[in-house]
This record gives structure tokens, sequence and C-alpha cells, in this order.
């Protein structure tokens, strides 16, 4: 029995809340219903004004299309269980916090600031220890990424303590 | 003739030729990266077209695009990681004979396979472009409308992913396209009081984060990956041997590469799958693929670049993309306000003639760039991802937030970032969500428009024999996977 398969049957062998196909369906099937519940919220166009399909028709049958084919995908995943995932590494979740971190600085402090400080996190976490490096990363380029786009293509960026420092 | 000094009108421009060469360049460095490539390249470069003229900036990423394919092949061989997805076939045969020693010459046959796929695919996009643009002169909308339909079903044939899991992908692309205020009735929809949503969710924002970050997360998941890099000599002209060998192989994958680029949504992946396994069906010496076929390279590559020209024909006669590339390519003319289409044709053939020329100028470039320069290319592949990626992380945020300078869609890019990881790790590609949102408007406002003309009557939709055969089309295009793995099933 190859490695596939076996990851296939541990899979299988799963309660089913801990099932992949299980918890991707449902996620799915969720976040559609919920985008199907305010389709019924879209504002209705009186009939001389409308022209072919109300304005939420459209959505409504995408919506109820991905349910469908969803719950396809599920029953299917019944008779061929979906490949096992490997658990995912703490870098992962690192990474993924920098870009909550990322929104937090750029929103409430600085543009720039938060490109340096995601970059030097993800460089940091993902191994890279020298400083001369992680300069390079968390300043060096990002400066060299700002320079370029406010003078080759004139760009103005959001104001935060950095930028209002360069524009003053 | 007056067409054939337009084709080649961009070799006396020096302005389009630093535009072409830097392209190439550009496309090269991007292909042999892993991760990246010609799709998330065109997306991150496309910001930066802005301060072209519309011509330069077309050929700037058709220049990537047709360079960018090639460049996944150094990586396939070298270090047995196809720097993009069209590359994953020439893996199969590339890495086993590198290992043998022979790099140098996979590469060279790579090379002059791909080449030739390329050159003639834009020959195919010289002669049939026209006649497509002539042909949708006869289309209304509901014939665009059926067209798109069958576009968007041909997606449940992309790749090895499974068909009905690349329907929800391309589903989920048009419902993302129906953001926004509805442009027949001014309603907002799925705005959620946010202004900004108003104006609709935008596709460089979306293709950054899909392929991108998405990427960059799936990096992140493998840091201590260690790639195994075969020593590379110096790249070699396929042998007359060779030539013997791969001459037929070449000429049938440039012909399935440009028929598979030229169906909507296909592109160079599914290629040089198709081109690879008729490879090994026609081959006197099946048994050898898998373990370093020179016919197997060639098989691979030729069809992937033939699918470059390929699936240009679509995109710039009906405005129909023909793969990922050519959604971000189709952007870049409707953001320098260029509409694709017949009217295309008739209006600006010196634009289109710049085009057609300047992908065959890039074809010979990147010929003479990967042959003297696959060395030097291979060697980007050493800069470590932990430098790589938040450079890559930094230029994916200033040139999303450059488009409309709006910070919303740098937040839009990461949320789609996250959404396409997760799609990726549980199956779900990515490609037909792109072509799904750039098809949306299209798919419904056609849609409704036609609705309009017919009264409100569905089945008027079947009494429009252009429409009807797009529908018979779309018919074949879903049951094809079905057939597919019913035959795989017999086999078994």
């Amino acid at each position: 029995m190859n490695d596939d398969q076996k990851s296939k049957g541990a899979n299988k062998s799963l309660p089913l809340f801990y099932n992949d196909s299980f918890i991707v369906s449902f996620v799915i099937i969720l976040l559609s219903s919920i985008l199907l519940y305010f389709t019924f919220q879209f504002d209705i166009v009186p009939p001389i004004l409308n022209r072919g399909i109300q304005p939420a028709t459209f959505p409504k049958a995408l919506l109820i299309l991905i349910i469908f084919l969803t719950i396809i995908t599920y029953l299917l995943s019944l008779k061929n269980s979906w490949k096992k995932q490997k658990k995912l590494p703490t870098s992962f979740y690192l990474t993924l916090s920098s870009f909550i971190l990322f929104i937090l600085i750029s929103k409430f402090l600085d543009f720039f600031l938060g490109i340096s400080i995601l970059s030097i996190i993800v460089s940091f976490f993902w191994g890279e220890k020298r400083i001369l490096y992680l300069l390079l990363v968390g300043i060096i380029f990002p400066l060299f990424v700002f320079i370029f786009f406010e003078v080759v293509l004139g760009l103005r960026f959001p104001a935060g303590i950095i930028t209002n420092f360069y524009y003053s | 003739m007056e067409n054939l000094s337009l084709i080649f009108a961009p070799l006396f421009s020096y302005k389009l030729l630093i535009v072409l060469f830097f392209g190439t360049i550009f496309g090269l460095i991007l292909g042999v990266l892993p991760g990246l490539g010609p799709t998330t390249g065109g997306a991150l470069i496309l910001p930066f077209t802005m301060t072209l003229d519309p011509l330069s900036a077309i050929v700037l990423l058709t220049a990537i695009y047709c360079a960018g394919t090639y460049g996944g092949a150094i990586t396939a061989i070298l270090i047995n990681t196809p720097g993009t997805p069209a590359a994953a076939a020439t893996c199969l045969d590339g890495y086993p004979l590198a290992q043998k020693g022979e790099a140098g010459r996979a590469l060279g046959m790579a090379t002059v396979s791909s080449v030739i796929g390329g050159i003639a695919s834009v020959i195919v996009l010289i002669f049939f472009a026209p006649l497509l643009a002539n042909l949708a002169y006869e289309f209304g909308q509901p014939e665009y409308f059926a067209l798109a339909i069958f576009g968007l079903t041909m997606l449940a044939s992309i790749g090895e992913g499974s068909p009905i899991k690349n329907l929800i992908a391309g589903a989920f692309g048009i419902l993302i396209s129906t953001v926004g205020k509805d442009f027949m009735t001014s309603i907002d929809r799925f705005t959620f009081g946010v202004n900004e949503l108003t104006e609709g969710i935008g596709f460089i924002p979306v293709v950054v984060g899909l392929f991108a970050l998405s990427e960059m997360l799936t990096q992140s998941t493998l840091i201590n990956q260690i790639f195994n890099r075969v020593a590379l000599k110096a790249v070699k002209l396929p042998s007359l041997d060779d030539y013997k060998k791969t001459w037929k192989t070449i000429l049938r994958s440039s012909g399935i590469g440009s028929f598979i680029g030229v169906l909507p949504a296909e592109g160079g992946t599914v290629a040089s799958l198709i081109g690879y396994a008729e490879a090994k069906r026609w081959s006197k010496k099946p048994e050898e693929f898998g373990k370093g076929s020179i016919e197997g390279i060639a098989g691979a590559e030729a069809a992937n670049n033939a699918a470059t020209g390929g699936a240009m024909v679509p995109t710039l006669a009906l405005g129909i993309p023909g793969s990922a590339t050519t959604a971000v390519i189709l952007t870049g003319l409707i953001i320098h306000g260029v509409r694709p289409g017949p009217d295309l044709f008739r209006e600006q053939p010196e634009f289109l003639y710049g085009i057609f020329g300047s992908m065959l100028i890039a074809n010979v470039l990147f010929f003479v760039l990967g042959f003297f320069g696959a060395k030097i290319f291979a060697r980007i592949t050493l800069v470590p991802n932990k430098i790589l990626w938040p450079m890559i992380f930094a230029v994916s945020v200033c040139g999303t937030y450059s488009l409309n300078q709006s910070i919303i869609d740098v937040w839009i890019m990461l949320l789609f970032g996250v959404i396409g990881f997760f799609m990726r790790r549980y199956g779900f590609s990515v490609v037909p969500v792109i072509i799904g949102l750039i098809l949306g408007e299209l798919v419904e406002g056609t849609l409704r428009q036609s609705l309009v003309i017919f009264d409100g009557n569905w089945f008027m939709f079947l009494k429009r024999p252009i429409a009807l055969t797009f529908f018979i089309l779309s018919l074949i295009a879903l049951s094809f996977p079905l057939i597919k793995k019913n035959k795989k099933n017999d086999k078994i």
C-alpha cells in the first residue's frame, strides 16, 4: 500500500467533523447560504425599469449552483475520500498572523512600516537570522520600492508616521 | 504584404525592442522561480505598464508570457520542480535525463522545441485570429452569452483537478464579478455598506492574491524543503540524431498546443500534458518515457509554448481569455483602453500586427537568452525563499495599491491570498476563479440583454444556430471529463 492510499484510508476512518471533505463542503455551503440570504435583501427593481431579470437573480442562481455542486462533491468524496492533508506548520500561522499585523499597522500607523515589519518577521521566522539580510528585506528593499513607485509612477502612498515625514 | 510589414514593424522600433528584451528577461526570471510564473508576474507588472503606451504595455506582457512559459522548463530539468504549472510534464523526462549527466542536452531540446512550438503558434494566431474576428461579426448578445458559457464549461477539463471543483471555482469567480453596483440598474450587490466596493472587486487584487500571496503562504509550509540541483555545464543544441527522433513529435505537439490554446480557458498546462501523452503514444520507444526520453521533453515543451499563440486567438478576436495569463493580458488591454474583438482588427491593425510581430521576436529572444543564459537564470533559484518572498510581498502590496490608490484593494488581495491557499490545499484550482471573474460581466450582461431581446423567452436561445452550437459544445465539454474517467476505469 503506498503513502497516498494510506493517507486516503486514514481520512476515511476519521469522524465526520474531522473529515476534510466535510469541513470544506460545510464551510462553502454555510458561506454560500449566508450570501444567498443577503441576495434577498437586494433592492427590487420595478417592472418598468427591470431589464431582463432582477439584479438578485443572477447571484442567486450562482449561489444555488455552488451549493448544488458542493453537495455533489461531498457525496463523491464519500466514495473516493480526499487525500489527507498534513498539519500546517507553525511558520504558516506566523506568516498568516503577519498579514493581520500588516493590516493593523498599515491602517493605524504607516503603510510602509507595515511592509517593513512584515518583511522582517517573515524573513526571520523562515530562518533568516543575519542582520544585514534582515535589513535588506525589511528596510532597503521597501525603501527602494517606495522611491520607485513615488518617483517613477508618481504614486502618493497613504498618510502615516513615516510617509508624512517624507511628504512634509 | 502590408500586414507582413506591420508584423515586422517592432523590429524597427528601438523602444519596442527594449521593452521586448526586458520583458523576455523578466519572463525568464519569473518562469524559473517556482511558484511565480507569467500569470503572477504579468499581474505584478501590470501597474508599471501604466507608464507605457498601450502597444508597449501589451508587448511587455506578451514577452513575459512567451518567455515565462519556456523558463519553467529550466527549473523542471535542473531541480525537478516545474517553474510554472505548464512545465510539470517536462519534469517527467527532463530531470531523469539531467541526472544522467545530460542536463545541457535536455535544456537544448526544451529550448529548441519551445521556440518551434511558440513560432508555429504565432503563425496560427496571425492566420486564425482575423478569421475568428470576422466570424464574430455574426455574433449578437445571445451568441456571446453562449460562447462565454462554453468558455466556462471548458473549465471542467482544466488540468488534473476535479471537474466539479473547477466548476465551483469558476462559479465563485463569476460571483465575485457581481460585487458592486449592478451595471444595468445601479442596485448595490454584496457591498455591505463599503463605498469602495460599489465599483466592484478589481481583477489585479484577486489575481495577485490568488497567485502570489497564496503561493507565499504555501512556501511558508515548505521552508525546510531542499532542492537537489543538477549541475549544468552548458546548453547543447540537439544533435542530428535527436532532431530525427523528435521532429514529428515537435510538429505534432505544436499543432496540439496551438489547438488547445485556442479553446477558451484552456492553456499551456493542459496542452503540455496532452502533448506529452501523445508523444508517448506515438513513440517507437514508449518504455523510455519517464526515464529521460528526449521525445518526452520535446512533446511537452513544444505543446506548452504553442499554447501561448493559440491562447491569444480568442483573447484578441473575441475578448475571451484562452488561459489565465491571457486573462491578465486582456485586463491590460482594457486598462489601456483597448477593447478586444472584431472591431480591433478593423480599426487598429497596426496594433494587432505589432503584437503578433513582438511575439515572434520574443520567441527568438528567449531562444538566444535561454541558450546562452540558462546557467545564469538557473542560479536565480539559489535566492532563498526567506529573502525572495518578503520582497515579492512588498511589490505585490505596492503594485495592487497603485492601480486605484485604494487600501481596500490591498486587503482584498490579502483575503484572496488566504482563500487561494486553502483552495489549492483542498484541490480547487485558482485558475477558474480568474477566468470566471473576467467572464462574469460578459455572461451576466449578455444573458440579461438577450432576455430583453427575446422578451424573456429562454427557448429563443435555441433558435440561434451559432448559440445552439456553443451550447452543444458546452455539453460535450461538460461530459468530456466523465468520458475520460470512464475510459480510465475501463483500462484499470
